[in-house]
């Protein structure tokens, strides 16, 4: 069971059982939805996007212990930054989770995301782990959006 | 007349195998069914002995394999029970079988204001194909609605069944709820206002015996893949007058009688909707599929089955925060469930880490996911080859689900 750990970490159990961001706010000027068909995992991302800096990020939706933890830990580590610096950690993210399971988890400046390094070990469990963050890109390029994981 | 189980499980290869260093369970034959030794050995002997395109070649070995494939479409219409051997199609699967007949319906039958009546628990494949054929027809998909236990409700079919419906399309077993429809019942409520009726019986055919005259229905369909077969072959059976009022499926070889560019004409039933070279094979493994079915007696296979839902059922029953979606007092063996505060994609991972195979997922049949109000669930399926140990591995790895997410 020593890999079920791996994957689901106490950080991330707790970001499943208590979601942080779990809200719509009213301000929100950049949203998308996000879902994957193969599971039924669906969200919402809802942003509060100022002078190119992320000043709210928060979530709403249903999906898995992966998915939710993703999600709640995406919005507290893109909020108060820019958007540059967002897509970068997009880009650490996607890495993280789908490189060579083989290659030790590399750090890239992802401070607590890098629980989800566990994730490369469940090759059908990256798209829960992405969703939350495609969702987000979608609604950062504008407009309503659906994101799938398809 | 208690099942050999022991025995049944040495004929399936896989059954033997780990998975993640531990021995496999396998509660997914809902999904797809595992291959016995039987069927891969039949396959394998025809390609080395016997094969070369069929109804074709004049030399021997066509005709060797012409007479093969021939021989299990007469074989199919024995196990189900049809009148003649030409009342059976073979197409690629259950899915392939729906749209053949939803094809037809449109073309030759659908006309704006017409309905065609399905039910709230059908797999998407008895679903989307009316859909298309009625969006293409300016006809209208009428739905019957479940009751909470996930049994049809009869009365509502029977108001539903008017002077505008075509077609009644529905599960014989309910795959995501494992519901056994009263299909027999069902089938002379619509032959009394004169409504067709297909019978999508790809979750009934590997767990009872089906005798298509019995029930009474036009049309009945189910999958190779999920009777110990291989995939890509699939069967439908259709009433010989029901079939002949329906136009071709696709065009292409086999399926004309001549070809002109001025005019082609068609072959009989069952050939017309035949067209291309089919998965001869494929064939030849359902044909040895059903003879192992056969041998083991599916009498007996849906008696070993009922207890092992009544052992599941009454297993899962206590286990904490487990509810069971779908109660239906006709049910086959299968159990879909939702456990509290555990997501069933998470559920499936953690079971997969104990060497469990369980579907999690919508089951391709979202309406009734929606119904129950939940995005998904836990499915595990028996079949001829599981037994009690299944069940209390089952349990087992749910306390450790448990564990995991305390």
């Amino acid at each position: 069971m020593s890999d079920l750990r791996e994957l689901y970490q106490s950080v991330i159990l707790d970001h499943n059982k208590a979601p942080r961001n779990f809200r719509r706010p009213a301000a929100a000027n950049r949203t998308a939805q996000g879902n994957n068909p193969l599971c039924g995992d669906q969200l919402g991302v809802f942003l509060v996007v100022e002078d190119g800096v992320v000043k709210d990020a928060a979530f709403e939706g249903s999906g898995c212990a992966i998915s939710t933890a993703s999600a709640s830990l995406m919005t507290e580590s893109v909020k108060g930054r820019r958007l540059e610096e967002v897509e970068k950690l997009f880009d650490g993210f996607q890495r993280l989770v789908t490189s060579d399971a083989t290659a030790p988890a590399e750090d890239a400046g992802l401070g607590k995301l890098a629980v989800f390094g566990g994730v490369r070990e469940f090759p059908v469990r990256v798209k829960c782990a992405t969703l939350p963050w495609h969702t987000l890109r979608a609604a950062l390029a504008g407009g309503r959006q659906t994101a799938t994981t398809e | 007349m208690t099942l050999d189980v022991r025995g049944i499980r040495a004929d399936f290869p896989i059954l033997g195998t780990t998975a993640h260093g531990r021995p496999l369970v396998f509660l997914d034959s809902a999904a797809s069914a595992q291959k016995p030794r039987a069927v891969l050995e039949a396959m394998q002997r025809f390609y080395e002995t016997s094969y070369a395109n069929v109804h074709r070649g004049v030399y021997e070995l066509s005709e060797r394999a012409t007479a093969a494939f021939e021989g299990v479409r007469a074989k199919t219409a024995r196990f189900l029970g049809a009148a003649e051997p030409r009342e059976i199609v073979f197409v690629r699967g259950t899915t392939e079988a729906i749209n053949l007949v939803a094809h037809g319906v449109a073309r030759s039958r659908l006309g704006p204001g017409d309905e065609v009546l399905i039910t709230e628990l059908e797999h998407h494949s008895n679903i989307v194909p009316w859909q298309m054929a009625c969006d293409e027809r300016g006809a209208r998909l009428r739905v019957v609605g479940i009751d909470e236990r996930g049994e049809l409700r009869l009365a509502e079919l029977d108001k539903l069944l008017g002077p505008r419906t075509k077609l009644l399309a529905l599960a014989h077993v309910s795959n995501a709820l494992g519901t056994v429809n009263p299909v027999r019942e069902i089938v002379r409520l619509a032959h009394e206002r004169g409504v067709p009726v297909l019978l999508d019986g790809a979750q009934a055919v590997p767990h009872q015996r089906v005798d298509v005259r019995e029930l009474g229905c036009d049309f009945y369909a189910f999958s190779s893949h999920k009777l110990f077969g291989p995939s890509g072959v699939g069967v439908l059976y259709g009433r010989a007058e029901a079939l002949e009022a329906l136009p071709p499926y696709q065009g292409g070889g086999d399926m004309i009688a001549s070809v002109s560019f001025e005019k082609t004409t068609y072959q009989g039933i069952p050939y017309k909707f035949e067209a291309g070279t089919p998965d001869i094979a494929g064939v030849v493994g359902l044909g040895a599929a059903i003879d192992y079915v056969s041998a083991i007696g599916l009498d007996r296979v849906a008696a070993h089955e009922r207890e092992l839902l009544r052992q599941a059922s009454e297993a899962l029953a206590s286990v904490p925060g487990l509810r069971l979606i779908g109660t239906a007092r006709e049910k086959a063996a299968v159990v879909s469930f939702v456990m509290d505060g555990v997501h069933p994609h998470d559920v499936g991972t953690v079971l997969d880490q104990q060497g469990i195979a369980v579907r999690t997922g919508h089951h391709c049949a979202q309406p009734v996911m929606a119904r129950y109000g939940v995005p998904a669930t836990v499915r595990a399926s028996f079949a001829l080859y599981n037994d009690a140990s299944d069940v209390e591995a089952l349990v087992r790895g749910l306390a450790e689900v448990r564990k995991v997410f305390a």
